[in-house]
Formats: structure tokens, sequence, C-alpha cells
């Protein structure tokens, strides 16, 4: 668009002008040479780990042997084992349930932030904590808060007369996952408030007035307004919620590691026990470029559905 | 419609007061514009007007309902913002739309409503784009169609123009005019220049420091300013104000100029300190009259603007506040004259204005 504008010192050396000084010259081969570095680097280590972690997805290498090309071999593995099935179940069931209840709450706190509150600093840098812990360090004192005998919960609701025994929170499989799910959400939720809150300050005020004064509600103010300004930067901030949530490790390798029985084994865990621990790595490689086409439906999900909107500028 | 009464309205934000008492009575139909400086408290007014501050102290009726408790939607007001408040997420037609739709109108009420106010205002073309593919004057009347589709009882503008260029200015301060011909909504109708004021309003509110200063038509406040602060506010060049005192049957300036007393009111006592208010347009070139220094001449075409001096003097020595300034004159004639030459002037007696020093009130 600004093209037109930007092309004129190149068109204006263009006669009589070596291909060297044209190079030089020409804005748009600026902007490439300018472009190369970051290129490079992208290049060097993104592109590169993924094109060789799908290669070895296609070889039956292990740790310490190089392999050879299988074709799809590890693919047809995966295709009749029910733990890579359950572990591509549980992370559907995990980004899910994680990512709608981190939106819910983190919009919920955004809202509540966004608001005049007395020691609005203060209550910011609080909400920001989970995010600024370490997840290794959050996931240990889950694991402790969690733990089968020492769990503070149990030993609270037993002292209230309302338990007579432990909850075995990480042994049992439906508590194992609801756990991981908790865990996650808190450690989530700032990233996303905070990220919100930014959105909500940049709609003006005043919009809130006119819709006021135009007759809305609170609920219509919101609804008419502050969610529709928002989408672009709800779009922007749930798409990496999900591919952080899909592609999650840490928590659960430090609280579950994927049990009990792989009730909690998502697909990066259950690629990294295979790929690493057991030294498969071909295997591993395979379930780890599994996730790739779960990952880009996600991110055209939200190029397409929500981040284009027309009354944007630009 | 209906009309508005504010009686002795107060605010403060925090501890620290804005409006000291306010009472204006605004009749049904009526286009009252209020003016004063920045900071004054006139978008605080508009806006308790309007339900989106409260009121400290004091009343406000629309109609006869006193709102100091009503919300903003059951005020049956429309207000039109400086920033214009468009909802960028919405097309003019949905922007306009958008106070019905809450109300739950049928659509084909709707559409009707948004299409006549589109007509008035020429936007039919423009009514599927977004407030960004529009300029800043479309965005004007794209707001005003906003309140109009309301068809309230009060319209509220806060500086609606003051985002706009000279040109367009001029243009849709005859919009708004002629559009208020058509409706005769009441209005209330905020800005800080003084010229919108003048051309727009049926009554002038002139405030300052959260008071009300005087209010009246806007001859009536051209022809007779309660105190000094109105009478420089309103009119343009700013009145001149000179000091001096009454001594026999004129007024001496400190500088030195004789100039006639006025001929309305009473006659003020002999040796009497005052301020002598003197418009630039009502200085004439007179034989035989007051001898002045010039010291600028600024010819705008239709008229001349001069600043002169007292002889002898230094700049601003006769005025009041000691703005480094000259006395202004503007003559409908071409003044060949150069800086340092002397020309000789008087004052229209029927045309000048006397205020007491320390308050600053008129005399007589
Ligand atoms: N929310 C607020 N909190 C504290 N003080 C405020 C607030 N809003 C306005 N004020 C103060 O109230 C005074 C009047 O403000 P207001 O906006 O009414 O001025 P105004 O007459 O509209 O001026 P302008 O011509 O610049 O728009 C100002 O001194 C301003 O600082
Ligand atoms: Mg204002």
């Amino acid at each position: 668009m600004a093209d037109i504008a930007l092309d004129r010192p190149a068109a204006a050396s263009r006669e009589g002008a070596s291909a060297w000084s044209r190079l030089r010259t020409s804005r748009g081969w600026l902007g490439l040479w300018f472009m190369a570095p970051a290129a490079l680097i992208l290049l060097l280590f993104l592109a590169f780990p993924l094109v060789k972690g799908i290669w070895l997805s296609f070889t039956d290498t292990r740790i310490g042997r190089g392999g050879a090309f299988v074709g799809l071999e590890n693919y047809e593995w995966l295709w009749d084992d029910s733990v890579f099935w359950l572990s591509v179940f549980n992370t559907l069931l995990y980004t899910a349930i994680a990512s709608v209840a981190k939106f819910g709450i983190g919009l919920y706190l955004a809202l509540l932030l966004n608001k005049r509150l007395p020691f609005k600093a203060l209550i910011r840098s609080i909400v920001l904590i989970p995010f600024v812990v370490p997840t290794v360090l959050s996931a240990l004192a889950f694991w402790w808060i969690f733990d089968s005998q020492f769990s503070i919960i149990s030993w609270s609701l037993r002292h209230l007369g309302l338990l007579d025994h432990n909850i075995d929170f990480l042994g049992d499989p439906t508590w194992a996952r609801t756990c991981v799910i908790f865990a996650n959400i808190w450690r989530g939720v700032p990233f996303i408030a905070i990220t919100l809150l930014a959105g909500l300050q940049t709609v003006s005020p005043s919009l809130y007035e006119a819709a006021t004064i135009d007759g809305a509600t609170p609920w219509q103010n919101f609804r008419h307004i502050t969610f529709p300004l928002l989408t672009p930067i709800i779009a922007v901030v749930m798409t990496f919620s999900v591919l952080f949530t899909f592609t999650d490790f840490q928590l659960i390798w430090a609280m579950t590691r994927g049990g009990p029985v792989n009730a909690t084994h998502l697909m990066a865990t259950l690629s990294y026990q295979r790929g690493i621990l057991s030294g498969s790595l071909g295997e591993g490689a395979a379930i780890a470029t599994a996730m790739v086409p779960f990952l880009m439906l996600a991110i055209m999900i939200s190029w397409f559905g929500l981040q284009n909107r027309k009354w944007q500028s630009g | 419609m209906a009309g508005l009464e504010i009686r002795n309205v107060q605010k403060s934000f925090g501890t620290t007061p804005i409006l000291h008492g306010v009472s204006i009575d605004i009749q049904d139909g009526e286009f009252v514009i209020l003016v004063g400086p920045s900071g004054c408290g006139k978008s605080t007014l508009l806006r308790m007007i309007a339900g989106l501050e409260n009121i400290t102290a004091g009343e406000i009726r629309i109609g006869s309902r006193v709102v100091n408790a009503v919300p903003p939607k059951e005020r049956d007001i429309a207000m039109v913002f400086q920033n214009y408040a468009l909802y960028p997420h919405m097309t003019v037609r949905d922007n306009m739309a958008f106070s019905l739709k809450l109300r739950k109108a049928p659509k084909d009420e709707t559409a009707t409503r948004v299409n006549r106010a589109a007509a008035i205002l020429g936007l039919e073309k423009l009514l599927d784009r977004y407030p960004r593919q529009l300029s800043g004057g479309q965005r004007q009347r794209v707001a005003m169609g906003r309140a109009i589709v309301r068809d309230p009882q009060v319209f509220l503008f806060d500086e609606p123009l003051s985002n706009l260029d000279a040109k367009l200015r001029v243009a849709m301060r005859a919009e708004i005019k002629e559009l208020h011909q058509r409706l005769r909504t009441t209005t209330v109708y905020v800005t800080h220049d003084q010229i919108e004021a003048m051309t727009m309003a049926d009554k002038i509110v002139v405030m300052h420091d959260g008071n009300v200063e005087q209010i009246g038509a806007p001859l009536e406040l051209y022809d007779r300013p309660d105190n000094m602060f109105v009478a420089g506010f309103i009119g343009s060049p700013a009145m001149n104000f000179l000091k001096g005192q009454v001594t026999g049957n004129s007024f001496r300036t400190d500088g030195g100029l004789t100039l006639p007393l006025p001929t309305r009111g009473a006659r003020p006592a002999e040796g009497q300190r005052a301020v002598y208010g003197l418009r630039p347009e009502h200085v004439r070139l007179a034989e035989g009259g007051v001898p002045v220094e010039v010291a600028v001449v600024e010819p705008t075409g239709s008229e001349t603007l001069v600043l002169v001096r007292p002889p002898g003097e230094a700049a601003g020595t006769d005025l009041v506040k000691d703005l480094g300034r000259d006395m202004a004159c503007v003559f409908r004639e071409r003044i060949a004259a150069r800086p340092g030459e002397r020309i000789a002037i008087t004052a229209d007696p029927n045309l000048v204005h006397l205020f007491d020093p320390e308050s600053g009130r008129r005399l007589s």
C-alpha cells in the first residue's frame, strides 16, 4: 500500500545504474537484507529442529544408534497403540477444559481489575504471581498439596470432620486429571488476565458512556462493546494459550509423570517418555509430529475465524 | 421535548469543589450554549445533566422530573461527544440503530428512523461504512445521527466541532443550527469558541471557575456584559480594559488618554477609580480626537487591526491585565499609518463600559 511511495528512490536510480547499486538502493531489496538475519535465525533454530524431528519420525533411530528410514512404520505402530490414543484424548481434554476455564476466569479477573479498585497495583501484582513462579516450583508445590499422605486439603477436611480418610489425589485417575488441569489453570490465568486487561484498557471510556446513554445495561455494555472490541486480542491470547496448554510438559511431568496408569499422559509427556527415557527416538518423534496437525488446526481457526475484522484498521 | 432546570448545582471531585452552585433555566426548544475557558466545568455540568457524573448538591430537572437519581438511559437525553465515541466495530447504520436495538424497537421502525436521520444529515451513502472509513466531518455527522435517531427530550453536545478544521467547522455550525431549527429539540451545547456561541445560541451561559458569570442572549452579553470577565470573553478581538479615573466629563486613563464617559446609566462620581471597557471595533478615527501612537498595523482585508498606545508610554501601561499588549482598535477603513506615527481616535460614548476595578462588576 505504501509501496508506491517507497519505491520511488529505486525508480529514480533505475537508468544507468549497475545491478549492484540497484540492489543497494532498492527499498525492496533493502527490506530483504534487513530481514535476512532474523530469517536465518528462525530457519536455524525453529525450522531445522522441526524438519529434523519430522525426519526422525520416519526412522527407527534409537539413542546412541543412527536409524534407517522406515517410512510410516512408527505411525502405524501408534495407530494401534491404545496408550497413544489415550494420550491424545488426555491432551484434548486437558486443553479444552483448561483453556475454557482459563479464558473464563482470566476474562473475569481482567474485568474486575479494570474497575476502580482500592490497592489496584497491589492486586495486579498478586494476580501475576502464579505466572512468575517457575513452573517446576509451582508443580512441586501442587504435588505436595495433592500428596496422598501429607495433602493439606485432605488434612484440613479431616480436621473439619468432613472426611475420614485421605484423598489419593494423584493416585486416582479422575482426581489426577482434575488436579493437573487445576494446576494448569492456576498457572495460566495470570497471562490471560493481564493480556486481556491490557486490551480492556485500550477501549475508550467514552464508548461505555455513549452506550450507557444509548440505554445499555452493564451486561449489554459488555456484550455489545467490550467483548467485540476485545475479540482481536482474545483471538491472539487464546491461540497462544491453546498452543501452550496443548504442548504442556513441565507441570505433568513434575506432578504425575503421566500416571496413574497413563491417565494424565499428554502427547508431549508420552513423546518424552518413549523418545528419551525408553530411547526410541523415532517413535517419540512420531508422537510429537502427530501434535502438529492439531496445532495447525488451532492456528487456522484463530487466524480465519477471529483475527481479521473488517472494522479494524490495517 | 422538555425544558431543563438546573438549580444551585454543585460538584466536587473528592474534596476539590469544581462547580459552586450553578443555576440555569432552559426553556423547551431553546438552544443554550455553555462557554467559558478551559477547566471551568462546562463538560462536568453537561455530564451531570447526562447522568455520567453524580450531583454533589442541588437539583437538575428535565421537564418537571428531578433526575438527580435517574440513571442516564432513563433521562431521555442524547449526547454527542467531543471525540464522537462512535462504536468502531459497528457500521454507521448499526451505530445509529444501537439505542433502538437496545430498546428492542421493531426492525422496520428502526430502519425508518435511521434512514430518516441519514437523509437529514446526508449520510445515506455511508450507512454501510465503518467509522474508520469516514472523514472527521462525516464522523461528526454520524455522532449527531446517533443522537437524532433517539428523538430525545434534550440534546447535549460537548465541543462537537473542536476536532474539525476551520472551514468544516463553519459549515457544521450552520448545519447544527439548521437542524435545531428543524427539530426544535432543547439543546445544551458546550464550546470554548465564543464565535460558535455567538452565532448559534438562543442563550449563552458564560462560566468561569465553576460559577455562572452571566446568562443572556448573545447580543445582550455583547452589549451589556455584567462584569469584566464576560466583557473580555465575549467579542473578538477582546475588549480593551483601561485603568484610570473619572475626571470631569470624561475618563482619564493612567496613561494619559482622555475618553468620553458612557452615556448610559448613572454618572459616576468625580475622581472615582474605574476600568474603562472599550471594544476594538468601537474605536473611531476622529479629527481632533485623542492622539495615540501606532504600534502595529495588521490589515485583514475587510478591516484593519491597529494596536496603539498613549504617546510616549510603554506597551500596556493602561491595560488592567498587563498582557504586554497595546490597546487594540479595529477600523473599517484602511489605515495607511506606520508604527511610530500618531493617529487621533475617539470612542463612541454609547458603546463604552465602566467596571469596578476591585469586583470587576459593571458600574451603573
Ligand atoms: N474525574 C475528575 N476528577 C477530578 N477532577 C476532575 C475530573 N474531571 C474534571 N475534573 C476537573 O474539573 C474541572 C472542570 O473540568 P471540565 O472537564 O468540566 O472542564 P471544561 O470546562 O469542560 O474544560 P475544557 O474546555 O478544557 O473541556 C477541571 O479543573 C478538571 O481538572
Ligand atoms: Mg470539556
